[in-house]
């Protein structure tokens, strides 16, 4: 087990409830942080991978309690205090918030179409060469550390840590969140859908031709004996 | 970076209601210019009224009307749903997935809440939540039962559980009685959770 996010697998959740389509937010101040959150983005002063390691590194009574958009305000309220964007005092009230260097970067109104159109991209070319073939069988890493950073972020769920799969895709070179939650670089890698069938992750699977597929990155991957 | 918080996390420094810690960081980055709050509601309405399921609906019901299309999606959906507009934050690579009578497929994202925006949306909050993804790589067919719904035994069920930047769009499959429709009126039986695979389409 990694870090209490990782929860593919857990028991005692109970019932998932459905919804109507249309109910997109569950509070009025759910669109909000929602849009403080994309808006704070796009200043530039962390990647995806850091905003998604901020959220997971919550303390797990905190990422317990806190409803989903709680867990967003407060990854990101930590990471303007740690990227030096705003100081503890300007977040607690005690001091006057002064004018950032950083607001030329803000966000116009103007630009929020084209800032969401352009997304972010995570394929990059060059990088290793595949070692792996589709059909070919291979193994997780295990245990479902990042190797490089002690409590770091990783895209492996413990669920799938050391189990047997076979290639069913190559998706390109793609950013290593690995390293790059950490600001350690981007180093892409070749990036798999890997299929493992039910039985080979869980104890009692629902049925004999069921499988799980995860996109995995290639140094999570050896080639099974 | 530091990897362990305690009650020394700065977000322990807003004020303890949500609606309040929101309101509080919305007005400190807007005092620091960081924020324009007139950004802030024209990405709501992008979400709100502009990037939903319709997208998705039409490129199923496009798929399920034309072999070319449904052809050109399997092989590339990143470059076929970007020709239609629907491209951008958290859809840059697109993958197309279809069921058929021999194996229905299921999205979710156990880490997190990774999710095709530009073609859904924002996601549902039973996709956001705990027993989501705690349950739906484990036990795919109870959680379908929980939405009312029952695959037969030769249908087999594969999870695409999203640990990457890969998005993933079910393309359900086609109602029976449908041969004449349109492709608006086939639009109206794609439903959001029926492009998870948490749902299938509407019969007519």
């Amino acid at each position: 087990m990694t870090r209490v996010h990782d929860m593919g697998g857990r028991y005692g959740d109970g019932p998932v409830v459905p919804e109507e389509e249309g109910v997109l937010f569950h509070a009025d101040w759910h669109p909000r942080a929602m849009a403080v959150t994309l808006a704070a983005g796009v200043l530039g002063q962390w990647n995806l991978d850091m905003s998604r390691h901020a959220r997971e590194r919550l303390a797990p009574q905190t990422y317990m309690r806190f409803s989903y958009y709680e867990k967003w305000m407060a990854a990101l309220a930590n990471l303007l205090v740690e990227q030096g964007v705003v100081t503890r005092g300007e977040l607690s009230g005690e001091t006057e918030p002064q004018r950032s260097p950083l607001a030329e970067k803000a966000l116009k109104p103007a630009e929020v179409a084209a800032v969401l159109a352009r997304g972010g991209a995570v394929d990059r070319p060059g990088g290793p060469a595949p070692v792996f073939a589709v059909g070919d069988a291979v193994m997780t890493r295990a245990p479902a550390e990042n190797p490089q950073v002690r409590g770091g972020h990783t895209r492996l769920p413990a669920y799938a840590a050391g189990a047997r799969g076979r290639i069913l895709r190559l998706h390109g070179t793609h950013v290593l969140p690995d390293s790059n939650a950490h600001g350690k670089g981007e180093a892409p890698e070749p990036l798999y859908a890997v299929a493992f069938p039910a039985s080979e992750l869980w104890a009692h699977p629902e049925h004999p031709g069921d499988e799980v597929v995860l996109d995995l990155w290639q140094s999570y991957l050896r080639p099974a004996p | 970076m530091p990897h362990d918080h305690s009650s020394d996390d700065p977000h322990a420094l807003l004020p303890p209601e949500p609606a309040l810690r929101v309101k509080a960081l919305e007005t400190l980055l807007t005092r620091k210019g960081l924020i324009d709050p007139a950004a802030l509601d024209e990405i709501i309405d992008t979400y709100e009224n502009r990037i939903g399921p319709q997208n998705g609906a039409l490129v199923v019901a496009r798929a399920w009307s034309d072999a070319g299309f449904r052809a050109a999606l399997l092989e590339d959906a990143t470059a076929v749903v970007a020709e239609l507009g629907f491209f951008g934050r958290q859809g840059e690579h697109m993958m197309a997935v279809e069921n058929t009578p021999a194996q229905h497929n299921m999205v979710v994202c156990t880490l997190c809440s990774c999710y095709p925006w530009p073609l859904l949306g924002i996601p549902p909050g039973w996709y956001k939540s705990d027993a989501y993804r705690a349950r739906a790589v484990r036990e795919p067919r109870r959680v379908l039962a929980d939405f009312g719904v029952e695959l037969p035994a030769e249908t087999a069920v594969r999870v695409w559980d999203s640990t990457a930047e890969m998005r993933y769009l079910v393309i359900p499959r086609r109602p029976e009685g449908t041969d004449g429709m349109d492709e608006e009126a086939l639009m109206k039986l794609v439903t959001r959770d029926s492009m998870i695979g948490t749902g299938l389409a509407r019969t007519p």
